[in-house]
């Protein structure tokens, strides 16, 4: 390991939590067009976060620890994910340490935490929103597991680098089993991210929302560690996707500044096309009821183990 | 690397395809959505007849592939269309299991014919071998859907759904049934659709409903 990869593995990190609110901002901004309306400004993420810095925090009474803590734990895990995703370059020291299935505990572990600290005041809105939580990460969770063991078992390994290398270099052709998986893949980032038809990230109407429903009683500077988190949560689904499905563009090997160069082009190239398909997915579908929910994640649950059955089955042959 | 020739690819494809429009029908509720993913399966059906006829240069299968496209994804579907409307039935609403129940056990079934199929998939010589278990489960599944569904209309579609996976299940083990063989199950198919439009109409004279259910208990002092 050259001292070199250290500094791009830094720059990989920054570059994740300097552009995750910008993805929001952009997926706003493509969502607004969509419904044709006038958007915000593409910066307004950045200046909510600004303003939540300098305001006052208030905590409840009753607060313990966990809940001081909480914002600062899933900050943490969600920038930890972030340098793990192979989302520029596969060979850094961070990126090759951990595999796929590390990162999806990784993102229970936030998970768990943000219910934990959610129940933790005892209103009503913070136990429900931390029920709802659990319930679609525990139906999701699955899903996103076979979606990896798909891919894993395509290029026979569990790590997520060594996926990418082999699908960059691998003959382009039509592949059933992945082209599900795919889609399986995108049900779970709607899911998970709290986006449209599982859940409205616009809405604070109180009985469906669920994401927003766990950060009722944070303020100021948890606030915005909470709401950069949820940025880049959305971000390092993004860039697994990236990574699995349309992995051409990254960096393998000896990185030298060109090929860093067309990576990040590459990347920025793959956001913003991701955010105008989310956007568009956004708008063409309605809130399902939540427990509707439970139905849209079999889906792609189903989806994933179509992938996989398609996968052996004619790969047979 | 091992290049998968462009037809071999798009053949797969068309395998997914059929075996995901099942499952499609499986969780469908609504009659009308579901005859239309019936009319999408015959078609994906004409399109894997089409390739392997030029595949494989077998003249029999081009008129195959006309017949599937013509009968069943044009004509059986405009007939259903049309009793969907004159029945008034666009609702399918009460089955015997939830959706996610008939999606697990849909996906147990698929897992059991890829198991039957095994065998015969190892003693076939054609290049879409690999294609067989999905016919298998193309068929079972269809049998899934006749047997979870009580409304009449979509117990067709399932039947008319299995005939579609029994024609994929010859095409992919043996390129194809001999045309005599085919046109027969062609017409069978055709009239069974009209017998059984009659068939609904008397059925809803009788009981006011599509459901099968009345059907159970036919009692001689009920006349």
């Amino acid at each position: 390991m050259r001292p070199g990869d250290w500094l791009t593995q830094l720059l990989e990190i920054v570059a994740a939590l300097a552009a995750a609110p910008l993805f929001l901002g952009w997926v706003n901004r493509c969502r607004a067009w969509m419904q044709n309306r006038r958007s915000a400004s593409l910066w307004l993420p950045y200046r909510n976060l600004r303003k939540l810095l300098r305001k006052e925090t208030v905590i409840a009474h009753n607060a313990s620890p966990l809940f001081r803590a909480a914002p600062y734990i899933v900050f943490a895990t969600m920038t930890l994910a972030a340098g793990i995703i192979p989302s520029m370059v596969t060979g850094l020291p961070l990126v090759v340490s951990a595999d796929a299935i590390a990162l999806v505990g990784l993102f229970a572990t936030a998970r768990m935490f943000m219910s934990l600290a959610a129940m933790d005041i005892g209103t009503a809105f913070g136990t429900l929103g931390g029920r709802r939580e659990m319930m679609v990460g525990f139906l999701a969770e699955p899903a996103l597991l076979m979606v990896i063991l798909v891919a894993s078992l395509l290029s026979a390994s569990t790590a997520l680098p060594a996926i990418t290398e082999h699908l960059a270099t691998q003959a382009l052709g039509l592949s059933p089993s992945l082209a599900f998986t795919a889609v399986a893949f995108t049900m779970v980032l709607l899911a998970e991210n709290a986006r449209i038809p599982v859940d409205n990230p616009a809405t604070h109407l109180e009985l469906t929302m669920i994401h927003e429903a766990m950060l009722l009683e944070y303020s100021a500077r948890h606030l915005a560690l909470m709401e950069w988190a949820s940025a880049l949560k959305l971000f390092n689904y993004a860039c697994i996707g990236f990574a699995l499905f349309v992995p051409w563009g990254v960096a393998t090997g000896h990185v030298g500044p060109v090929a860093l160069a067309v990576a990040i082009a590459a990347l920025v190239a793959k956001l913003l096309l991701a955010g105008g398909g989310l956007a568009v997915i956004e708008t063409v579908s309605a809130k399902l009821r939540v427990m509707r929910a439970p139905e849209f994640l079999a889906t792609a649950y189903l989806f994933a183990v179509l992938g996989l059955l398609v996968h052996v089955l004619l790969g047979a042959s | 690397m091992i290049r998968i020739p462009l037809d071999q690819q798009l053949l797969d494809s068309c395998a997914a395809l059929m075996l995901l429009l099942s499952f499609a029908m499986l969780s469908q509720r609504r009659s009308v959505s579901l005859v239309n993913l019936y009319a999408i399966q015959g078609a994906v059906l004409a399109a894997a007849t089409l390739l392997l006829a030029w595949r494989t240069g077998q003249g029999h299968l081009y008129f195959s592939a006309a017949l599937t496209l013509v009968l069943k994804a044009l004509l059986l579907p405009w007939l259903l269309h049309r009793l969907v409307r004159r029945l008034e039935v666009y609702w399918d609403t009460e089955s015997h299991l939830n959706v996610s129940g008939t999606m697990l056990v849909g996906l147990i079934i698929v897992v059991f014919s890829f198991g039957l199929a095994q065998p015969i998939t190892e003693l076939a010589s054609t290049s879409t071998r690999s294609a067989i278990g999905i016919a298998l489960s193309v068929v079972l599944l269809a049998f899934l859907m006749m047997i979870t569904r009580r409304k009449a209309m979509s117990q067709v579609v399932g039947f008319l759904s299995m005939e579609n996976g029994v024609l994929f299940g010859a095409m992919s083990a043996t390129y194809g049934m001999p045309m005599v063989v085919e046109l027969g199950v062609a017409l069978d198919v055709l009239v069974a659709v009209l017998v059984l439009g009659v068939f609904f109409f008397q059925i809803r004279e009788q009981f006011d409903s599509l459901d099968l259910h009345h059907l159970e208990a036919l009692r001689e002092e009920r006349r």
